[in-house]
């Protein structure tokens, strides 16, 4: 089984990201790889030891990234590639789409693609759809369980409609949840593996793409609005009197 | 400027920011609804009670089951015969596989979790949060159909006109699935966060009473039935924390923060939760944020409206009972 599992590097979820002299920051926070990512990787690495096979990490970002990638293959990743292209800077969803699609069909003969369910800087949660779109390959979203058979592709969907079992065959692409259990640690002997491994770096040039044009430009950033908030704190001798005055000021905030 | 609006819906199920979509593409122009499914005349008739002023209607018994592909396929071979401008969409699982895929074909461009729109003669800007909320952006696209994904409870949602109709255009629909639905676990109960007015949440102290033993997975569960009882009485959806959903009390699909869902209900209800970062960005924006939580210093005060220093186990059980008595139920 030949597993590609798509990540993006992006900054730590606790970094203080805000927007200052109209560039967007993040102070010393390190960029890790997207924590959606690593359950792509989780359940590209579970289905290689179910099914044994390869997992390939595949990245598009600036040389920095390889970082993200390094951490795909101390959890496990046999390797990884890095798509880097000053061109890509400024690409929307469909852009990256079509250059992840091109660096798929070059490494060739894939079974499953993985991906996060969506990542948290741009958040648009697109990407996977619209690979499987230019791939032709179907599309399972938001999985939670992966079972593979005979050259066919079971999943369970985590979805708010509750959990929905879906056959397809292979090849797919699935955007993975967190359901999918525990991303694994990198381990030891995986840190030392990935610190001394050569990431190749492929171009647009490499996948025989042109510099894509984006649709979807931004043009302004801005922080939101602060929100100042003060808590009143609500006492009272008895659990019922705490909570008949708290009933009272929700009330009188009229939101019901 | 042609504007069309998916609804979006889950068995005949309605996903309410649907109308809120339709409401939006009225102060712009002449609406145009799609419905797309099996047996969904109840749809169309809501579509223009609503406010639709033309439905199509593609209604096929292989579109019966959401599925990505027939989906796309159908919007976009609609969509390059009659060339709309916009496309509005709420933000749902489903529909932004449908807008990406659909954007794919018709080489446009989709902004999901769109939270305001300006129109500026030609231009329009489309505000959106990213880096979970920490930042806002806004973008143009310069492609067309635009696909716009609304964030629930972002725009206000029409008023219901009984009666009101209109013309309904029959399409053909492209049934090129390339999945089979095997079946759905019916052992939980479906939950839409995004569309609640009011979510009451658990986090990790629903397996802590202290009036209890050892046995946490029981009393987990004691926990949730205390959220879901207070949720029931307020009409509300129930939100969990990660703590609570990688514990096995609940399902992901509660989870609320940035690996989980984004909401702004009216009145967010945290129970047992502590505040941290990644469960914040899933609900500051929420209206009236009220925290119970036996920590005086936990993090969650911060952000909230009005907060309890105490065990849920004893405040939850008097809230019910007090909104049981004021709202006469
Ligand atoms: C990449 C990443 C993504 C994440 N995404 C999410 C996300 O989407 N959503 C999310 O929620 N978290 C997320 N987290 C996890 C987050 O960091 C916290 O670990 C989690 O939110 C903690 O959940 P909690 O508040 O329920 O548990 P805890 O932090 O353990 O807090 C439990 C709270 O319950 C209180 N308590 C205990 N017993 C009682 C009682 N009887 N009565 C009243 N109060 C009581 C305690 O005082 C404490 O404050 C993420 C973390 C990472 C690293």
């Amino acid at each position: 089984m030949k597993i590609i599992a798509c990540i993006k590097q992006v900054p730590d979820s606790e970094a203080k990201v805000k927007v200052e002299n109209g560039q967007i920051t993040w102070g010393e926070s390190p960029l890790v790889i997207n924590p959606f990512d690593e359950y792509a990787v989780e359940g590209a690495l579970q289905q290689k030891e179910a099914h044994s096979g390869t997992v390939t990490a595949l990245c598009i970002g600036p040389e920095s990234a390889k970082e993200a990638l390094k951490y795909a293959l101390a959890m496990g990743a046999d390797d990884a590639i890095l798509i880097s292209d000053p061109a890509l800077e400024d690409i929307d969803s469909i852009g990256a789409a079509r250059v992840l699609t091109a660096a798929i069909q070059k490494i060739g003969g894939v079974d499953m693609v993985m991906f996060g369910r969506q990542t948290l800087d741009n958040g648009t949660g697109l990407t996977p759809a619209q690979t499987a779109r230019f791939l032709g390959w179907p599309m399972l979203g938001w999985v939670g369980r992966i079972t593979v058979e005979d050259g066919r592709v079971t999943v369970e969907r985590v979805l708010e409609e509750g959990r929905q079992i879906v056959k397809a065959k292979l090849p797919a692409v699935l955007s993975i949840v967190q359901s999918i259990g525990e991303p694994r640690y990198p381990s030891f002997m995986g840190i030392r593996r990935a610190s001394k491994a050569t990431i190749p770096v492929w171009t647009l040039a490499d996948l025989g793409l042109s510099a894509p044009t984006a649709a979807v430009k931004r043009v302004e950033i801005m922080n939101p609005p602060v929100r100042e908030t003060v808590c009143q704190i609500i006492t009272g001798d008895t659990p019922e009197a705490i909570a008949e005055a708290l009933v009272e000021k929700i009330l009188a905030e009229k939101v019901l | 400027m042609k504007t069309w609006v998916y609804i979006d819906h889950f068995k005949g199920e309605v996903q309410p920011s649907s109308w809120e979509a339709l409401g939006l593409g009225k102060t712009f122009d002449s609406v145009t609804a799609l419905v797309f499914g099996s047996g969904v005349e109840t749809l169309v008739k809501a579509a223009f009670e609503y406010g639709a002023d033309e439905v199509i209607v593609v209604d096929h018994p292989e579109l019966g089951d959401y599925r990505a592909e027939p989906y796309a396929s159908t919007l976009s071979a609609l969509a390059s015969s009659h060339t709309p401008d916009l496309i509005l969409l709420p933000t749902t699982a489903r529909t932004r596989e449908l807008s990406a895929m659909a954007a794919v074909d018709l080489n446009s461009g989709v902004l999901t979790d769109v939270t305001a729109v300006e129109v500026n003669g030609d231009q329009i800007v489309f505000t959106r949060p990213i880096y979970e909320g920490k930042v806002l952006e806004k973008t143009i696209c310069t492609a067309r159909p635009i696909f716009v994904a609304l964030r629930a409870r972002s725009f206000p949602k029409p008023p219901r006109q009984e009666g009101r109709s209109g013309p309904v255009i029959r399409a053909e629909a492209k049934v090129d699935a390339q999945s089979i639905i095997a079946g759905y676990s019916t052992t939980e109960a479906s939950v839409n966060l995004g569309d609640a007015s009011v979510i009451v949440s658990g986090g990790r102290g629903v397996s802590n009473n202290p009036a209890l033993g050892l046995d946490e997975k029981a009393t987990a569960q004691k926990g949730f039935e205390l959220i879901g009882e207070l949720a029931a009485v307020l009409g509300g959806a129930v939100g969990a924390s990660r703590a609570a959903v990688d514990a096995g009390y609940i399902s992901y699909a509660h989870q609320v923060g940035q690996t989980g869902k984004v909401v702004s209900p009216d009145l967010y209800i945290a129970c047992g939760i502590s505040g941290a970062i990644q469960h914040l960005v899933g609900m500051r924006n929420s209206k009236l944020i009220v925290a119970i939580n036996k920590d005086p210093e936990a993090p969650i005060f911060q952000q909230a409206h009005y907060g309890v220093v105490g065990d849920l186990f004893q405040i939850v059980p008097a809230l019910i009972a007090a909104f049981k008595k004021r709202l006469g139920k």
